[in-house]
């Protein structure tokens, strides 16, 4: 009876545990909107993936990195300012799924599950895809911490040094797309972004280094993953919206203890 | 005859139609040490980023020496106050680091004791000799310092330069400095190149102070003196620091300090 339970708890501490690192980066190199905009494009993903009928991770991966790939060529062009461009390709890319899923007659989409989530419905599968994901995740970010964190600090002094910015750029992009496909399940398309940036704002806070607060966003998230699915549990609140309440409240308290920050 | 390790031919930048350089030649032998001085907008820095690969020429190619190695100080950091990062942390970052050489590194340029500092909250001048720090953990035999002063009073700005030179005589490496102020560096440069979007001219710091095109650009040396005195005295009295001293420090007449000043 309890197995639900105990499968949405291991699934969501995983996506938190991945989230956090990678949700530092994000915040390191305000990539927020950014990783918004993939997010949204998510659904599109899922769309396309039953249209083809392929693996919906995948076609969320494909599609990720796909519109990362353009967004960086648009870029380079400099035709219109960046967050402009982000928020035509979020909300055309997520007003495209929207529309692609309504073509989908033979197949019912539970549309509030993409988009907000249902932890409780996580399946052996899913979480499969969490922890296969999750690990590669984790592996990649460990083997290429420096090359990543000295891009962060200063792309100049990086490419000068030889660091190959270009590509390392492209990695970073590709674990957001990564992270973003794995914790769809979890709490949707519109929520992910959060995951990812307020356990590592919180963390902010507490830190000195950069590995501390990657590790303590990673702490953080599963904290907010297990008090979401506790009040989810006794309040029947909706989990995915739940996790993210209790993660803005750990943010708020962090924030008003009385401690400098480091 | 030292061996050569940069050399610039014919560089041409054009940016949207405007001609940002435009056939620049120039050379930097082993162990030598160029200055680059031209006004603002003169495209110091932009012949400095094609140097250090940031910035492609579209016409006109670098040589580089296959031994190059370069060290670079950028005229300013800025890291997101959303990243916690020590001074250790941050030069660990270079790449290929010895991490045994990262104290004595900074010892060496004078700030050993903010290994564990946040970078956040360091000095305009503890952050341009972390920077330095940084790019001696490079291990380079080229320092490229684009604008080493900037943000350094003036006191700072002798020990800064007096730091590079002897780091420069401990280390034997050539260096290609960017400046606006010639009399600081005057002593101890081997080249000055002033460009003003082409090398308006070049040679040693004496040649180039008595060359039309570098007082047409920055005034006859003296002549001027007193209009840079009265202009800074007069700025003073507005901005109530007050220190009659100030006029007598060695103040170079170009316009740029006077730009400067009044800002403050």
């Amino acid at each position: 009876m309890m197995d639900f339970l105990i499968r949405a708890l291991v699934g969501g501490l995983g996506v938190a545990a991945v989230a956090g690192p990678l949700g530092s980066f994000v915040v390191w190199r305000r990539m927020a909107y950014f990783g918004d905009t993939l997010a949204h494009s998510a659904l599109l993903g899922v769309a396309l993936g039953f249209l083809l009928n392929v693996n919906l991770n995948l076609a969320i991966i494909v599609l990720c990195v796909g519109l990362a790939a353009v967004l960086v060529t648009l870029q380079k062009k400099h035709i219109i300012a960046t967050d402009t461009l982000l928020g035509i390709l979020a909300h055309s890319s997520l007003s495209l799924g929207l529309v692609a899923v309504s073509f989908l007659d033979n197949i019912r989409i539970d549309l509030m599950a993409y988009l907000f989530g249902d932890l409780l419905a996580i399946s052996q599968t899913d979480l499969y895809w969490v922890y296969g994901g999750g690990l590669l995740v984790i592996a990649l970010l460990v083997a290429f911490w420096k090359p990543l964190l000295a891009m962060t600090v200063n792309e100049e002094l990086a490419k000068v040094e030889g660091y190959p910015v270009e590509s390392i750029r492209l990695l970073l992009m590709l674990l957001v797309a990564l992270v973003i496909a794995v914790a769809m399940k979890i709490v949707g398309v519109l929520l992910i972004t959060s995951l990812m940036i307020i356990p590592a704002a919180t963390a902010r806070k507490v830190s000195a280094t950069p590995i501390q607060m990657a590790v303590m966003a990673s702490f953080i998230g599963c904290l907010s993953v297990c008090g979401g699915l506790w009040a989810s549990y006794h309040w029947d609140t909706p989990t995915g919206p739940s996790v993210v309440v209790c993660a803005a409240m750990l943010f708020l308290i962090t924030y008003s203890l009385p401690f400098r920050r480091r | 005859m030292s061996t050569r390790l940069v050399t610039f031919e014919n560089i041409g930048i054009t940016f949207d139609r405007r001609i940002l350089l435009s056939s620049i030649d120039m050379t930097i032998d082993e162990g030598e040490i160029v200055t680059l001085i031209g006004p603002n907008g003169s495209g110091k820095s932009t012949l400095i980023r094609t140097l250090l690969g940031l910035q492609e020429p579209t016409s006109g190619k670098v040589i580089r020496n296959k031994a190059l190695r370069i060290g670079y100080m950028p005229q300013k950091l800025h890291i997101d106050p959303t990243l916690p990062l020590t001074v250790k942390h941050f030069l660990a970052l270079v790449r290929n680091v010895n991490k045994r050489d990262i104290l004595p590194t900074l010892e060496k340029v004078g700030v050993g004791h903010l290994l564990n500092s946040q970078v956040h909250v360091l000095s305009g001048g503890e952050t341009q000799r972390v920077l330095l720090a940084r790019a001696l953990l490079n291990r380079p035999n080229l320092l490229v310092l684009d604008e080493p002063v900037q943000g350094v009073d003036v006191n700072g700005q002798v020990a800064l330069y007096n730091l590079i030179e002897n780091i420069r005589n401990e280390l034997h490496c050539a260096v290609l400095m960017v400046s606006h102020d010639l009399h600081l560096v005057m002593a101890k440069t081997d080249t000055v190149v002033c460009i003003n979007q082409h090398v308006c001219c070049s040679g040693t710091p004496q040649q180039v102070t008595g060359h039309p095109a570098y007082q047409a650009l920055f005034g006859i040396p003296g002549a001027d003196e007193s209009i840079a005195i009265y202009a800074h005295q007069h700025d003073h009295v507005h901005d109530k620091h007050g220190d009659v001293l100030d006029a007598d420090t060695p103040q170079d007449g170009d316009h740029h300090d006077h730009a400067h000043c009044s800002h403050h």
